[in-house]
């Protein structure tokens, strides 16, 4: 009996170690980035991808501005334009301190969200935003350097019965590439832009 | 502003075609429900592939818990109401909702971020500055029709 007992707690005490290490390495698989605060640990800008007008660019064509990544799709009818819409605020409130920003949305979708259908969607928020797509090769090796997430959701009542769950934070590199903090992409935009002034004018 | 107020139609129906004694029992099953809908709004669509999204608050005056079980809009071939969820990751993704109870005396907000009422199959463009009808479907027969505003493509609430 003694010894039916010592082998069950042993089996428990294997469960125990194996559902922890399991949920630790989840945890480590998930993005970092939203969990990135200003002083943590830094990543860079990395990608190659087509922008709306159809031109390839990669983080190098926007070194000495500040960029404000927001990663979305448009067959998303609420998270992302309101995200773009809080963009868009934010560029307008800056006012001629927005020439140092560049707003980039990167498509999760790109099956649906080739250059030309985000050239008809994206510049409808505001003429400064530019919208990238590429392959899914592409989209998923710069989800990855930008530690974001993103997973295609069945859903019956979606175009097309699939809709995209995806980091919603936007991210901000500085005109170097360095990543340096998150907003989330319904907070106030005031909020957004004297966080942005203060780091400008420094 | 833009306060409608519906009687609920059920209860309006069951306490007219029964008489005094069944009173109770009919007001028992009527849920005497008075449900309005304030700041209903929605964002322009560019264009009429992808689906539009609109929100509004649900009060529920009445003495009684509702739920919205569904929409119709003629504007849409297929509306309902979705929710977003964000988790502490910064993870956002979207599914259909389930009915979404109104507590007596209570609100519930379709607002961004949360529940929003996504149409799909656009049988028009939204366009800024017109309006449209959406009907809210309740669970005790209440059938509710708004007069939605059509706001900028970059509205971030019933104010623009």
């Amino acid at each position: 009996m003694k010894m039916v007992r010592i082998a069950l707690w042993s089996m428990v005490a294997v469960a125990v170690v194996i559902v922890a290490t399991l949920w630790m390495t989840e945890r480590d698989q998930g993005p970092v980035a939203a969990r990135l605060a200003p002083e943590g640990e830094g990543f860079s800008a990395d990608f190659e991808l087509t922008d709306h007008n159809g031109m390839v660019q990669t983080e190098e064509d926007f070194r000495g501005r500040w960029m404000l990544v927001f990663f979305g799709f448009t067959n998303c009818p609420d998270v992302c334009p309101m995200g773009l819409a809080t963009i868009a605020q934010v560029m307008d409130d800056l006012g001629s301190q927005s020439a140092g920003v560049q707003p980039l949305f990167i498509t999760v979708d790109p099956e649906r969200d080739t250059p030309s259908v985000l050239a008809e969607y994206i510049p409808q928020f505001g003429p400064g935003i530019l919208g990238l797509s590429g392959s899914s090769e592409q989209i998923e090796r710069t989800a990855k350097s930008f530690n974001i997430y993103y997973q295609k959701v069945d859903d019956a009542s979606a175009p097309e019965n699939y809709s995209v769950g995806h980091t919603s934070s936007f991210l901000l590199f500085d005109p170097q590439g360095e990543f340096v903090r998150i907003y989330e992409y319904d907070q106030d935009p005031a909020r957004i832009v004297s966080d942005l002034r203060d780091r400008i004018g420094a | 502003m833009f306060k409608v107020f519906a009687k609920g139609f059920l209860g309006l129906a069951v306490a007219l075609v029964m008489n005094l004694p069944t009173m109770s029992a009919a007001q028992d099953a009527s849920n005497d429900t008075l449900i309005s809908v304030e700041n209903p709004w929605a964002r322009a669509s560019i264009g009429m592939s992808r689906p539009g999204g609109a929100y509004l608050t649900i009060r529920n005056d009445g003495k009684d818990t509702v739920s919205l079980v569904g929409l119709r809009a003629e504007i849409s071939g297929m509306a309902s109401v979705h929710e977003t969820r964000t988790n502490s990751d910064g993870v956002s993704s979207m599914t259909p909702a389930e009915d979404i109870a109104i507590p007596a005396g209570g609100t519930v907000a379709l607002e961004p971020g949360g529940y929003h009422a996504m149409l799909m199959q656009l049988q028009s463009p939204l366009v800024e500055g017109e309006t449209f009808p959406l009907t809210l479907l309740f669970s005790d027969g209440t059938e509710l029709e708004v007069n939605v505003p059509i706001l900028g493509v970059g509205a971030r609430g019933p104010e623009g």
